[in-house]
């Protein structure tokens, strides 16, 4: 076997670099791209990644809206966005480079797999009868590296014997070990999974090994590249690391919350992009007391989750924007019964069928008010692809403790994106104790009885009865309950205590939110506030404006409702408070709301994270303007 | 006589809530509570493992009025809570309340999707043919050119026949009865709760407010023996005080008088409640003036239910894959340490 590491070309150390692989949708750009996150976690290295591809399976050959790309970014320092340029842009015909370009760095590197560039896919991509790797205006700024992948996969599987569309499939391989080449990464990981994937296909296996080494290799020989970079690993804290999604993460979660509440878990789901990765992800996980329900439509799905959650289960139901609004009367049904239960929302650009793959994060009001009358509910938004599974571990936790429906607001960057994750340890979780009712808890009408919206002092939480629970027979539902019997009641003063219980209720979960953490300043000039996956994006800004000297301090907000009872006093400590979001500015309503304070958005909605270079703009637009 | 210590059995009023029930007076839903209330001691089951759960409507205030565990869930969603408790409690014996627009208009989906599936309950569907909780619309099972407060004029939109949808669902057992005759309707639910499956059963029920005498001809004494047939397993279809009977041309059910001297009772089709085909015939043996309408159990089989079928495939994986390790799922990954 040949040495892969050893290389004769000038080697140089850089401390990051973004990556971004595309092609069509059907080039397998989004498996070249998670086997290069894979192999670059084994480098050690930080990373984040961006998947971004079509709502169509296999949209046109050739065209722009075909495009599928991968976007990574990795390095020896704290790497928390997938990256505002792109240092390489791997093109695998003229529609990725006509849609990406833009995107690349000023120098910064180009390959493209020249066979692609006809006369009809130049025409598709919109070039007309130019060919941009030709004209010398398109690239120019650019390092180009123009080569034939497609007739370099054909002549490297010539003795193969297999047919030409199989061969065409195969030149992913190839630009994906030349990717692994000029970086300095591990083959190993990219062996081993072809060996796993082909198994039972020795052929295709062999073929795509092949032209992986024949990648690889061709960066070694070839004249084209006289440098090759090495990113030093970089400094995690020690621990044992994976690579996960924020959907991994975010089911995984959900069987570590099973396994320790001891309580059994009913998935619900209706298939709904970009959320149907957790259905996919739970189906396989059947040994841990978790069933999967694949329901008719979004309201069976939320009905079977109440009705899980009715028979002493843990009822867990995902879903997206669309179906979060379809799900609206039987989440206020769960407030009313106060059931728990965990409602996840993995947000996606809206309004309507929107932008199915693409993400934003325009439903927090509607996760906030979506719902016909008073029905307050908890929200938990996780920072980071990683922080899912405590996000989820968390609203599975606090839902049973305070017997209320919680929403766990996800997006689509943060479920297909990844990072390395240092893997907790079970023990290490935070207790999560179940307590059923199990007797009477009253005298009534002379006689002991059971009444189940008797609340407990601390949480004000109803108590949890299961069916099968000798004595304890009691009817819920949607009628407005009397307090404490639960009851059908149409009494006006009854109505106006009890909807203020159910406020109070979620509230008292204020006690469960850490205090807050500012990141940079603890005090100055701008305070910048976050939520869900922004910050990343938010932090890099906020270290670039401290270095530039202002005085600029973040904080990341993890409960949205009830908001944490020190950000009061902390948004007093700045002059200025910018909220950058996904939407039109929904938190900075909340907050001006809440608080009475002027609150700067930053809004974007096309579909794609912040770059840091946006948020720093705003940054100093404000200090300049004070 | 008991014997000292033995236990009591349970009766209706071990069943019956504390909570006033609030149908208006003379309405068919009293006939049904009672009867079901009377039902249950008999059924062999511990009340604490009873479920009653319903949607929106008159019919659905039902599960308030049943000293057992109830939902009054929303409008048409009955079947999904059901699913979804069955689910993931299988030892439950879950009953669903309903009514034609609950059941069949905003709750269609559902109905079909739980009878395909085949969970384990019992549907109980009110059909009265009109909205009454409402205030009188017409429903979806309301007759052609039926005159209501929204349709001044007449309906233009044909009734829905409950009995043809469910066995088109997929349905492993469908039954109709009737308030006016508790007899029957307590032998029905019998049958349908014994059932290993989803056991739809059509109750004709009569909303004197706002559709008074929908179902007389069907039950009441001067019309009730010419307008219906008791389907019974392995019995002629005969009817009218044995004096008609219903004969199968081919696939085509028609009427034959046995006091005729035409026709003997060896002519009469004979009754298979496990057959599809006849199941078929005799549900659309509906909105005819000529043909009776059928009651009793229009179609039983035995087929394994959905949450069977859950806790199977849960065994099975859980003795290929054993029982869970959290630690092992989570580091069941290419992992990498940092030290």
């Amino acid at each position: 076997m040949i040495d892969l590491t050893v290389t004769t070309k000038q080697v140089k150390q850089i401390e990051e670099a973004t990556i971004l692989f595309a092609g069509d949708s059907g080039d397998g750009m989004q498996l070249t791209g998670s086997q290069f996150t894979l192999a670059t976690a084994f480098a050690h290295n930080d990373l984040a990644t961006l998947p971004d591809f079509p709502a169509e399976i296999r949209a046109p050959a050739g065209t722009t809206y075909g495009v599928s790309g991968f976007q990574l970014h990795f390095g020896s320092v704290d790497i928390r966005t997938p990256g505002d340029e792109v240092d390489l842009l791997v093109a695998m015909n003229p529609a990725a480079l006509k849609v990406n370009l833009s995107r690349v760095r000023l120098g910064g590197a180009i390959m493209v797999n020249r066979n692609a560039f006809k006369p009809q896919n130049l025409k598709l991509a919109g070039y007309g009868t130019t060919n941009p790797l030709e004209d010398g205006t398109t690239l120019q700024g650019y390092r180009v590296f123009s080569v034939e992948i497609s007739k370099m996969t054909e002549l490297a599987l010539k003795n193969f014997g297999l047919d030409r569309k199989v061969v065409d499939r195969s030149k992913n391989m190839f630009a994906l070990g030349l990717a692994l080449w000029l970086y300095s990464r591990p083959l190993e990981p990219a062996l081993e999974w072809l060996g796993k994937k082909f198994a039972s296909r020795p052929k295709i296996r062999d073929a795509n090994i092949h032209v992986l080494k024949k990648g690889f290799h061709f960066g070694e020989t070839t004249e084209d590249f006289i440098v090759r970079y090495e990113v030093q690993p970089a400094a995690l804290p020690p621990g044992r690391y994976r690579a996960i999604r924020g959907g991994q993460a975010l089911a995984l979660g959900l069987v570590a919350a099973t396994a320790k509440s001891g309580l059994k878990l009913l998935y619900s789901s209706y298939p709904i992009t970009p959320a149907s990765d957790l259905l996919h992800e739970l189906s396989r996980y059947k040994n841990f007391g978790i069933k999967t329900f694949q329901a008719e439509d979004e309201i069976a799905a939320i009905g079977a989750t109440i009705g899980a959650s009715f028979g002493g289960n843990l009822g867990v139901c995902a879903t997206s924007g669309p179906g979060l609004a379809l799900k609206s009367e039987g989440i206020g049904l769960a407030v009313m019964m106060e059931l728990p239960m965990v409602i996840v929302n993995v947000q996606r650009g809206g309004p309507s069928t929107g932008l199915p793959t693409k993400t934003e994060q325009s439903d927090l009001l509607q996760a906030m008010y979506g719902r016909n009358g008073e029905s307050p509910l908890p929200i938990i938004a996780p920072p980071t692809p990683g922080d899912c599974f405590f996000a989820a571990y968390e609203a599975c936790r606090v839902a049973v403790k305070y017997m209320c429906p919680v929403i766990l607001m996800s997006d689509g960057y943060l479920a297909n994106g990844a990072e390395p994750w240092r893997i907790p340890r079970s023990a290490g979780l935070e207790d999560f104790p179940v307590t059923f009712a199990s007797k009477t808890n009253r005298i009534f009408e002379g006689k002991p009885a059971f009444l189940p919206y008797v609340r407990s002092e601390d949480t004000l939480a109803r108590p949890w009865a299961r069916p099968g629970t000798k004595g304890l027979e009691h009817r819920l539902g949607g009628l407005e309950k009397e307090d404490e019997t639960g009851n059908v009641s149409y009494d006006p003063e009854n109505h106006q205590r009890m909807t203020q219980l159910r406020k109070a209720k979620v509230n008292r979960i204020q006690q469960e939110i850490p205090p807050l953490a500012t990141y940079g300043d603890e005090a100055g000039d701008v305070l910048v506030i976050g939520w869900g996956s922004t910050e990343g994006a938010i932090r890099v800004a906020v270290d670039q404006a401290r270095r530039q000297g202002l005085s600029v301090g973040a904080v990341q907000i993890r409960y949205l409702n009830p908001l944490p009872q020190d950000l009061g006093a902390v948004l007093a400590r700045f002059d200025h408070h910018l909220v950058p979001e996904l939407n039109m500015g929904q938190l900075s309503r909340i907050l001006r709301d809440r608080f009475l304070l002027p609150m700067v958005s930053l809004n974007k909605v096309q579909g794609r994270p912040f770059m840091a270079t946006e948020i720093l703009q705003s940054i100093t637009d404000l200090t300049s303007s004070a | 006589m008991r014997r000292p210590g033995a236990k009591r059995g349970l009766t209706r009023k071990d069943f019956s809530s504390d909570q006033d029930v609030r149908w208006c007076p003379g309405c068919g839903d009293y006939a049904i509570l009672a009867t079901v209330q009377r039902l249950m001691p008999k059924l062999g089951v511990k009340r604490e493992k009873v479920v009653f759960i319903s949607g929106i409507g008159c019919s659905s205030r039902f599960p308030y009025y049943m000293k057992t565990y109830g939902v009054h869930s929303i409008h048409g969603r009955a079947p999904t809570l059901a699913t979804g408790l069955k689910a993931s409690r299988p030892d439950l014996d879950v009953w669903i309340v309903t009514g034609d627009g609950d059941a069949l208009s905003i709750g269609g989906n559902h109905l079909i999707h739980i009878l395909r599936r085949n969970v384990d309950t019992q549907i109980l569907l009110f059909n009265n043919q009109i909205y009454g909780l409402t205030k009188g619309q017409y429903s979806p099972t309301s007759e052609l050119g039926k005159v209501t407060k929204s349709s001044p004029f007449g309906s233009v939109s044909p009734p829905l026949n409950p009995v043809a949808m469910a066995l088109g669902a997929g349905a492993s057992f469908v039954a109709r009865t009737a308030d006016r005759d508790t007899r029957h309707m307590a032998k029905i639910l019998q049958r349908a709760h014994k059932h290993s499956g989803t056991a739809m059963v059509e109750i004709y029920q009569n909303c004197n407010i706002y559709n008074d005498g929908a179902f007389f001809e069907f039950t009441e004494k001067a019309t009730k023996a010419q307008r219906t047939v008791m389907l019974e397993h392995g019995k002629p279809m005969v009817y009218d005080q044995g004096q008609r009977a219903v004969r199968l041309d081919g696939f085509r059910p028609l009427t034959i008088d046995l006091t005729s001297g035409r026709w003997s009772i060896s002519d009469a089709a004979v009754y298979d409640e496990t057959s599809r085909e006849l199941a078929g015939i005799a549900g659309r043996m509906f909105g005819s003036d000529t043909m009776p309408r059928p009651f009793g159990v229009f179609y039983r089989e035995e087929r394994t239910t959905f949450e069977a079928r859950l806790e199977r495939q849960i065994q099975e994986i859980t003795k290929k894959q054993g029982t869970s390790d959290l630690d092992k799922l989570l580091n069941e990954a290419d992992a990498w340490e940092i030290v």
